[in-house]
Protein backbone atom coordinates (compact mmCIF):
# COMPACT_ATOMS: atom_id res chain seq x y z
CA UNK A 1 0.00 0.00 0.00
CA UNK A 2 1.35 3.38 -0.97
CA UNK A 3 -0.83 6.34 -0.18
CA UNK A 4 -0.36 10.01 -0.94
CA UNK A 5 -1.30 12.70 1.58
CA UNK A 6 -4.77 13.18 0.14
CA UNK A 7 -5.38 9.39 0.07
CA UNK A 8 -4.49 9.24 3.76
CA UNK A 9 -6.95 11.99 4.62
CA UNK A 10 -9.62 10.19 2.58
CA UNK A 11 -8.88 6.90 4.38
CA UNK A 12 -8.69 8.26 7.93
CA UNK A 13 -11.76 10.48 7.90
CA UNK A 14 -11.18 12.15 11.24
CA UNK A 15 -7.77 13.42 10.14
CA UNK A 16 -7.15 16.79 8.53
CA UNK A 17 -4.36 17.45 6.06
CA UNK A 18 -3.03 20.22 8.30
CA UNK A 19 -2.71 17.76 11.21
CA UNK A 20 -1.07 15.09 9.07
CA UNK A 21 1.56 17.53 7.87
CA UNK A 22 2.31 18.78 11.36
CA UNK A 23 2.68 15.19 12.63
CA UNK A 24 5.13 14.43 9.84
CA UNK A 25 7.02 17.64 10.58
CA UNK A 26 7.18 16.69 14.27
CA UNK A 27 8.63 13.30 13.30
CA UNK A 28 5.72 11.32 14.78
CA UNK A 29 5.09 9.81 11.37
CA UNK A 30 7.94 8.98 9.04
CA UNK A 31 6.59 8.41 5.54
CA UNK A 32 8.84 7.49 2.64
CA UNK A 33 9.91 10.33 0.38
CA UNK A 34 9.27 10.19 -3.31
CA UNK A 35 8.57 12.17 -6.42
CA UNK A 36 6.05 14.88 -5.59
CA UNK A 37 5.68 14.27 -1.85
CA UNK A 38 5.54 11.68 0.89
CA UNK A 39 4.19 8.11 0.58
CA UNK A 40 2.46 6.32 3.46
CA UNK A 41 2.13 2.55 4.00
CA UNK A 42 0.06 0.32 6.34
CA UNK A 43 2.38 0.87 9.27
CA UNK A 44 2.15 4.65 8.90
CA UNK A 45 -1.65 4.50 8.61
CA UNK A 46 -1.98 2.34 11.73
CA UNK A 47 0.24 4.76 13.61
CA UNK A 48 -1.79 7.72 12.34
CA UNK A 49 -4.95 6.03 13.65
CA UNK A 50 -3.27 5.50 17.01
CA UNK A 51 -2.32 9.17 17.24
CA UNK A 52 -5.90 10.11 16.24
CA UNK A 53 -7.11 7.98 19.17
CA UNK A 54 -4.65 9.61 21.56
CA UNK A 55 -5.47 13.14 20.45
CA UNK A 56 -9.17 12.93 19.60
CA UNK A 57 -10.69 10.08 21.61
CA UNK A 58 -8.57 10.44 24.72
CA UNK A 59 -8.07 14.20 24.36
CA UNK A 60 -4.41 13.94 25.25
CA UNK A 61 -2.58 17.26 24.99
CA UNK A 62 -0.20 17.65 22.06
CA UNK A 63 2.92 17.73 24.20
CA UNK A 64 2.26 14.35 25.82
CA UNK A 65 2.02 12.53 22.48
CA UNK A 66 5.78 12.38 21.81
CA UNK A 67 6.32 10.98 25.31
CA UNK A 68 3.81 8.21 24.71
CA UNK A 69 5.14 7.47 21.22
CA UNK A 70 8.68 7.33 22.53
CA UNK A 71 7.71 4.86 25.27
CA UNK A 72 5.73 2.78 22.77
CA UNK A 73 8.61 2.74 20.30
CA UNK A 74 10.93 1.56 23.03
CA UNK A 75 8.41 -1.07 24.06
CA UNK A 76 8.10 -2.37 20.50
CA UNK A 77 11.87 -2.28 20.13
CA UNK A 78 12.21 -4.33 23.32
CA UNK A 79 9.49 -6.75 22.25
CA UNK A 80 11.18 -7.22 18.91
CA UNK A 81 14.55 -7.97 20.49
CA UNK A 82 13.01 -10.20 23.13
CA UNK A 83 11.28 -12.20 20.40
CA UNK A 84 14.55 -12.48 18.56
CA UNK A 85 16.39 -13.56 21.67
CA UNK A 86 13.71 -16.11 22.58
CA UNK A 87 13.88 -17.45 19.02
CA UNK A 88 17.67 -17.70 19.24
CA UNK A 89 17.50 -19.50 22.60
CA UNK A 90 14.89 -21.82 21.14
CA UNK A 91 17.24 -22.82 18.34
CA UNK A 92 19.89 -23.97 20.82
CA UNK A 93 20.28 -27.62 21.83
CA UNK A 94 18.14 -28.82 24.73
CA UNK A 95 21.08 -28.68 27.12
CA UNK A 96 21.86 -25.04 26.35
CA UNK A 97 18.20 -24.06 26.67
CA UNK A 98 18.06 -25.60 30.11
CA UNK A 99 21.27 -23.84 31.15
CA UNK A 100 19.86 -20.48 30.02
CA UNK A 101 16.62 -21.10 31.93
CA UNK A 102 18.53 -22.09 35.02
CA UNK A 103 20.69 -18.99 34.86
CA UNK A 104 17.57 -16.82 34.47
CA UNK A 105 15.99 -18.40 37.55
CA UNK A 106 19.15 -18.03 39.55
CA UNK A 107 19.43 -14.32 38.65
CA UNK A 108 15.82 -13.76 39.57
CA UNK A 109 16.53 -15.26 42.98
CA UNK A 110 19.25 -12.71 43.51
CA UNK A 111 16.91 -9.73 43.35
CA UNK B 1 -20.51 -8.29 32.24
CA UNK B 2 -23.80 -7.62 30.54
CA UNK B 3 -23.89 -6.33 27.03
CA UNK B 4 -25.70 -3.16 27.96
CA UNK B 5 -23.60 -0.16 26.92
CA UNK B 6 -24.35 1.43 30.30
CA UNK B 7 -22.79 -1.54 32.13
CA UNK B 8 -19.85 -1.64 29.74
CA UNK B 9 -19.02 2.00 30.43
CA UNK B 10 -19.97 1.60 34.11
CA UNK B 11 -22.41 4.50 34.18
CA UNK B 12 -26.00 4.73 35.38
CA UNK B 13 -28.95 5.06 33.04
CA UNK B 14 -29.45 8.70 33.98
CA UNK B 15 -25.80 9.68 33.56
CA UNK B 16 -25.21 13.00 31.82
CA UNK B 17 -23.42 13.12 28.47
CA UNK B 18 -20.41 14.63 30.25
CA UNK B 19 -20.27 11.71 32.72
CA UNK B 20 -20.49 9.22 29.87
CA UNK B 21 -17.68 10.94 28.02
CA UNK B 22 -15.54 10.97 31.13
CA UNK B 23 -16.14 7.28 31.81
CA UNK B 24 -15.32 6.42 28.22
CA UNK B 25 -12.09 8.39 28.22
CA UNK B 26 -10.98 6.68 31.41
CA UNK B 27 -11.67 3.22 30.01
CA UNK B 28 -10.17 4.03 26.63
CA UNK B 29 -6.92 5.03 28.27
CA UNK B 30 -6.87 1.86 30.35
CA UNK B 31 -7.77 -0.46 27.54
CA UNK B 32 -6.27 0.93 24.36
CA UNK B 33 -4.57 -2.11 22.81
CA UNK B 34 -1.69 -0.08 21.49
CA UNK B 35 -0.78 0.90 25.00
CA UNK B 36 -0.51 -2.80 25.98
CA UNK B 37 0.80 -4.47 22.82
CA UNK B 38 1.00 -7.97 24.31
CA UNK B 39 -2.41 -8.16 25.97
CA UNK B 40 -4.88 -9.92 23.70
CA UNK B 41 -8.01 -9.34 25.78
CA UNK B 42 -7.64 -5.59 25.69
CA UNK B 43 -8.43 -5.24 22.01
CA UNK B 44 -11.78 -6.99 22.43
CA UNK B 45 -12.65 -4.95 25.50
CA UNK B 46 -11.55 -1.74 23.85
CA UNK B 47 -13.82 -2.43 20.88
CA UNK B 48 -16.72 -3.16 23.21
CA UNK B 49 -16.16 0.08 25.07
CA UNK B 50 -15.86 1.90 21.75
CA UNK B 51 -19.12 0.38 20.51
CA UNK B 52 -20.86 1.29 23.76
CA UNK B 53 -19.63 4.86 23.51
CA UNK B 54 -20.69 5.01 19.89
CA UNK B 55 -24.23 4.65 21.13
CA UNK B 56 -24.24 6.50 24.44
CA UNK B 57 -21.90 9.28 23.34
CA UNK B 58 -24.35 10.28 20.64
CA UNK B 59 -27.53 11.80 22.11
CA UNK B 60 -29.74 10.63 19.26
CA UNK B 61 -28.39 7.06 19.25
CA UNK B 62 -28.69 6.93 23.03
CA UNK B 63 -32.34 8.01 22.78
CA UNK B 64 -32.95 5.30 20.18
CA UNK B 65 -31.21 2.69 22.31
CA UNK B 66 -33.24 3.71 25.38
CA UNK B 67 -36.37 3.50 23.25
CA UNK B 68 -35.37 0.04 22.12
CA UNK B 69 -35.00 1.10 18.51
CA UNK B 70 -31.46 -0.19 18.15
CA UNK B 71 -29.68 -2.95 20.01
CA UNK B 72 -26.45 -2.76 21.96
CA UNK B 73 -24.36 -3.47 18.89
CA UNK B 74 -25.81 -0.30 17.33
CA UNK B 75 -24.44 -0.69 13.89
CA UNK B 76 -21.67 -2.59 12.18
CA UNK B 77 -18.25 -1.56 13.12
CA UNK B 78 -15.68 -2.54 10.53
CA UNK B 79 -12.84 -4.54 11.92
CA UNK B 80 -10.19 -2.21 13.17
CA UNK B 81 -6.52 -2.87 12.49
CA UNK B 82 -4.45 -1.70 15.43
CA UNK B 83 -0.98 -0.25 15.31
CA UNK B 84 0.49 -3.08 17.36
CA UNK B 85 -0.38 -5.54 14.58
CA UNK B 86 1.98 -3.64 12.31
CA UNK B 87 4.53 -2.36 14.78
CA UNK B 88 5.73 -5.86 15.61
CA UNK B 89 6.34 -6.66 11.95
CA UNK B 90 8.23 -3.54 11.03
CA UNK B 91 11.08 -4.88 8.90
CA UNK B 92 13.20 -1.75 8.93
CA UNK B 93 12.52 -0.92 12.56
CA UNK B 94 11.29 2.44 11.33
CA UNK B 95 9.65 3.36 14.59
CA UNK B 96 11.17 0.81 16.96
CA UNK B 97 13.64 2.34 19.31
CA UNK B 98 16.64 0.74 20.93
CA UNK B 99 16.94 3.44 23.56
CA UNK B 100 15.66 1.05 26.21
CA UNK B 101 18.84 -1.02 26.18
CA UNK B 102 21.45 1.63 25.71
CA UNK B 103 22.83 0.76 29.10
CA UNK B 104 22.93 -2.99 28.47
CA UNK B 105 26.57 -2.80 27.57
CA UNK B 106 27.31 -2.61 31.27
CA UNK B 107 26.14 -6.20 31.41
CA UNK B 108 27.52 -7.66 28.26
CA UNK B 109 29.28 -6.62 25.10
CA UNK B 110 27.28 -9.23 23.24
CA UNK B 111 24.05 -7.44 24.04
CA UNK B 112 25.38 -4.05 23.11
CA UNK B 113 26.35 -5.60 19.81
CA UNK B 114 23.03 -7.34 19.31
CA UNK B 115 20.73 -4.53 20.28
CA UNK B 116 22.71 -1.46 19.41
CA UNK B 117 22.14 -1.46 15.69
CA UNK B 118 18.43 -1.05 15.39
CA UNK B 119 16.49 2.19 15.49
CA UNK B 120 16.94 5.41 13.67
CA UNK B 121 19.66 7.27 15.38
CA UNK B 122 17.69 7.43 18.58
CA UNK B 123 19.69 4.60 19.95
CA UNK B 124 23.29 5.36 20.59
CA UNK B 125 26.06 3.05 19.64
CA UNK B 126 29.37 2.52 21.22
CA UNK B 127 32.02 4.55 19.57
CA UNK B 128 35.38 3.12 18.78
CA UNK B 129 38.17 3.29 21.34
CA UNK B 130 39.61 6.74 21.82
CA UNK B 131 36.31 8.55 21.37
CA UNK B 132 36.16 11.44 23.79
CA UNK B 133 32.57 10.98 24.98
CA UNK B 134 32.40 7.25 24.69
CA UNK B 135 29.18 7.56 22.70
CA UNK B 136 28.49 8.36 19.14
CA UNK B 137 25.07 8.77 17.60
CA UNK B 138 24.24 6.91 14.44
CA UNK B 139 22.64 8.99 11.70
CA UNK B 140 18.94 8.60 11.02
CA UNK B 141 17.70 6.19 8.37
CA UNK B 142 15.93 7.67 5.39
CA UNK B 143 13.15 6.13 3.37
CA UNK B 144 12.39 6.76 -0.26
CA UNK B 145 9.78 5.63 -2.68
CA UNK B 146 10.60 5.03 -6.30
CA UNK B 147 8.44 4.19 -9.31
CA UNK B 148 10.28 1.85 -11.67
CA UNK B 149 9.32 0.96 -15.23
CA UNK B 150 8.33 -2.69 -15.71
CA UNK B 151 11.21 -3.46 -18.05
CA UNK B 152 13.78 -1.76 -15.77
CA UNK B 153 12.56 -3.91 -12.88
CA UNK B 154 12.66 -7.10 -14.98
CA UNK B 155 16.02 -6.51 -16.63
CA UNK B 156 17.73 -4.42 -13.96
CA UNK B 157 18.83 -0.82 -14.43
CA UNK B 158 20.80 2.01 -12.94
CA UNK B 159 18.93 5.04 -11.74
CA UNK B 160 19.92 8.33 -10.15
CA UNK B 161 17.44 9.20 -7.44
CA UNK B 162 17.10 12.91 -6.64
CA UNK B 163 16.68 13.66 -2.94
CA UNK B 164 14.64 16.56 -1.55
CA UNK B 165 17.79 18.21 -0.20
CA UNK B 166 19.33 18.45 -3.68
CA UNK B 167 21.65 15.49 -3.35
CA UNK B 168 21.33 12.33 -5.42
CA UNK B 169 21.73 8.62 -4.82
CA UNK B 170 23.06 6.30 -7.52
CA UNK B 171 20.89 3.25 -7.30
CA UNK B 172 21.42 -0.09 -9.00
CA UNK B 173 18.08 -1.78 -9.48
CA UNK B 174 18.75 -5.53 -9.48
CA UNK B 175 17.11 -7.56 -12.25
CA UNK B 176 13.92 -9.15 -10.96
CA UNK B 177 13.16 -6.61 -8.24
CA UNK B 178 9.57 -7.13 -7.05
CA UNK B 179 6.80 -4.61 -6.61
CA UNK B 180 6.89 -3.40 -3.00
CA UNK B 181 10.43 -4.66 -2.40
CA UNK B 182 12.72 -2.45 -0.33
CA UNK B 183 16.36 -1.95 -1.24
CA UNK B 184 18.73 -1.07 1.54
CA UNK B 185 21.63 1.27 0.88
CA UNK B 186 24.00 0.99 3.76
CA UNK B 187 25.40 4.30 4.96
CA UNK B 188 23.30 6.40 2.58
CA UNK B 189 21.09 7.83 5.32
CA UNK B 190 21.82 10.92 7.37
CA UNK B 191 25.37 11.37 8.67
CA UNK B 192 26.05 10.38 12.25
CA UNK B 193 27.41 12.68 14.93
CA UNK B 194 30.35 12.33 17.28
CA UNK B 195 32.06 9.90 14.93
CA UNK B 196 29.00 7.67 14.69
CA UNK B 197 28.19 5.88 11.45
CA UNK B 198 25.74 7.24 8.91
CA UNK B 199 22.23 5.80 8.82
CA UNK B 200 20.91 3.67 5.98
CA UNK B 201 18.63 4.60 3.12
CA UNK B 202 15.70 2.35 2.32
CA UNK B 203 14.23 2.62 -1.15
CA UNK B 204 10.85 1.04 -1.64
CA UNK B 205 10.18 0.04 -5.23
CA UNK B 206 6.88 0.32 -7.06
CA UNK B 207 6.90 -1.51 -10.36
CA UNK B 208 4.68 0.12 -12.99
CA UNK B 209 2.49 -2.18 -15.07
CA UNK B 210 3.42 -2.91 -18.68
CA UNK B 211 1.19 -2.65 -21.73
CA UNK B 212 1.87 -6.25 -22.82
CA UNK B 213 3.74 -8.16 -20.13
CA UNK B 214 2.70 -9.27 -16.67
CA UNK B 215 4.96 -10.90 -14.12
CA UNK B 216 4.66 -13.68 -11.56
CA UNK B 217 7.94 -13.95 -9.70
CA UNK B 218 10.52 -14.52 -12.41
CA UNK B 219 8.00 -15.73 -14.96
CA UNK B 220 6.64 -13.40 -17.60
CA UNK B 221 3.24 -13.78 -19.22
CA UNK B 222 1.90 -12.27 -22.40
CA UNK B 223 -1.28 -12.59 -24.45
CA UNK B 224 -0.54 -13.21 -28.11
CA UNK B 225 -3.26 -12.53 -30.69
CA UNK B 226 -3.19 -15.03 -33.58
CA UNK B 227 -5.32 -15.30 -36.70
CA UNK B 228 -7.80 -18.03 -37.51
CA UNK B 229 -5.56 -19.50 -40.22
CA UNK B 230 -2.50 -19.45 -37.93
CA UNK B 231 -4.53 -21.33 -35.33
CA UNK B 232 -5.63 -23.99 -37.82
CA UNK B 233 -2.45 -24.40 -39.83
CA UNK B 234 0.21 -23.59 -37.24
CA UNK B 235 3.48 -21.92 -38.25
CA UNK B 236 6.01 -19.49 -36.93
CA UNK B 237 4.97 -16.31 -35.17
CA UNK B 238 6.98 -13.50 -33.66
CA UNK B 239 6.59 -12.94 -29.90
CA UNK B 240 7.91 -9.96 -27.93
CA UNK B 241 10.12 -10.95 -24.98
CA UNK B 242 12.21 -9.02 -22.44
CA UNK B 243 15.21 -9.42 -24.74
CA UNK B 244 13.43 -8.49 -27.97
CA UNK B 245 11.21 -10.42 -30.37
CA UNK B 246 11.76 -14.16 -30.83
CA UNK B 247 10.25 -16.56 -33.33
CA UNK B 248 7.98 -19.19 -31.80
CA UNK B 249 6.62 -22.36 -33.37
CA UNK B 250 2.82 -22.44 -33.26
CA UNK B 251 1.38 -25.98 -33.22
CA UNK B 252 -1.38 -26.93 -35.63
CA UNK B 253 -4.89 -26.55 -34.21
CA UNK B 254 -4.15 -24.09 -31.41
CA UNK B 255 -7.01 -22.86 -29.23
CA UNK B 256 -7.61 -19.57 -27.45
CA UNK B 257 -6.34 -19.74 -23.87
CA UNK B 258 -3.72 -22.37 -24.66
CA UNK B 259 -0.39 -21.53 -23.02
CA UNK B 260 2.97 -22.11 -24.63
CA UNK B 261 6.24 -21.81 -22.77
CA UNK B 262 9.40 -20.07 -23.91
CA UNK B 263 11.93 -21.60 -21.57
CA UNK B 264 14.40 -19.22 -19.95
CA UNK B 265 12.86 -16.16 -21.57
CA UNK B 266 11.60 -14.75 -18.26
CA UNK B 267 13.47 -12.65 -15.73
CA UNK B 268 17.14 -13.53 -15.29
CA UNK B 269 17.92 -12.66 -11.65
CA UNK B 270 21.45 -11.98 -10.43
CA UNK B 271 21.66 -15.48 -9.05
CA UNK B 272 19.50 -18.51 -9.67
CA UNK B 273 17.88 -19.77 -12.83
CA UNK B 274 15.97 -17.54 -15.22
CA UNK B 275 12.19 -17.62 -15.28
CA UNK B 276 10.13 -18.62 -18.31
CA UNK B 277 7.82 -16.68 -20.55
CA UNK B 278 4.30 -18.00 -20.94
CA UNK B 279 2.46 -17.11 -24.12
CA UNK B 280 -1.32 -17.32 -23.99
CA UNK B 281 -2.87 -17.64 -27.43
CA UNK B 282 -5.90 -15.54 -28.32
CA UNK B 283 -7.57 -16.29 -31.63
CA UNK B 284 -8.74 -13.02 -33.14
CA UNK B 285 -11.12 -12.97 -36.09
CA UNK B 286 -10.95 -10.19 -38.66
CA UNK B 287 -12.98 -7.02 -38.06
CA UNK B 288 -15.14 -7.87 -41.06
CA UNK B 289 -16.12 -11.48 -41.77
CA UNK B 290 -16.07 -11.84 -45.55
CA UNK B 291 -18.41 -14.13 -47.48
CA UNK B 292 -15.56 -16.58 -48.15
CA UNK B 293 -15.04 -17.08 -44.42
CA UNK B 294 -18.76 -17.51 -43.83
CA UNK B 295 -18.96 -20.17 -46.56
CA UNK B 296 -16.02 -21.95 -45.01
CA UNK B 297 -17.68 -21.94 -41.61
CA UNK B 298 -21.00 -23.24 -42.99
CA UNK B 299 -19.32 -26.07 -44.86
CA UNK B 300 -17.29 -26.91 -41.74
CA UNK B 301 -20.43 -26.99 -39.58
CA UNK B 302 -22.13 -29.45 -41.96
CA UNK B 303 -19.21 -31.87 -42.09
CA UNK B 304 -17.27 -31.81 -38.83
CA UNK B 305 -19.19 -31.83 -35.62
CA UNK B 306 -17.20 -31.61 -32.42
CA UNK B 307 -19.03 -29.91 -29.58
CA UNK B 308 -16.43 -28.10 -27.39
CA UNK B 309 -19.03 -27.82 -24.58
CA UNK B 310 -19.92 -31.49 -24.37
CA UNK B 311 -17.89 -32.00 -21.18
CA UNK B 312 -19.37 -29.07 -19.30
CA UNK B 313 -22.42 -30.98 -18.11
CA UNK B 314 -25.05 -29.11 -16.18
CA UNK B 315 -24.26 -26.79 -13.32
Amino acid sequence: MRLREHDVVATVRRLQLRELRSWVRAGWIKPARGDGGPFFDELDIARIRLICDLRKEMSLPVDTVPTILSLLDQLHGLRHQLHRLAEAVNQQPEETRRAVLKACRRLEGQD
Amino acid sequence: MSDSPYDILGVSKDATQAEIKKAYRKLAKELHPDLSPGDKDKAAEFLKVGAAYDILGDKEKRRRYDAGEIDASGQDRTERQFYRQYAGADPEGRYQSSAAFNDFEDVSDIFADLFGRRGQGRGQERAGPGSAQGFAARGADLRYHLDVEFLDAARGAKRTVPLPDGQTIDLTIPAGVRDGQTLRLRGKGQPGSGGGPAGDAYVQISVKPHRLFTRDGNDIAIDLPITFDEAVLGGRVEVPTLSGPVSMNLPKGASSGQRLRLKGKGVQPGKGPAGDQYVRLMIVLPDKIGSGMEDLARRWRETAGQDPRKNMGSV
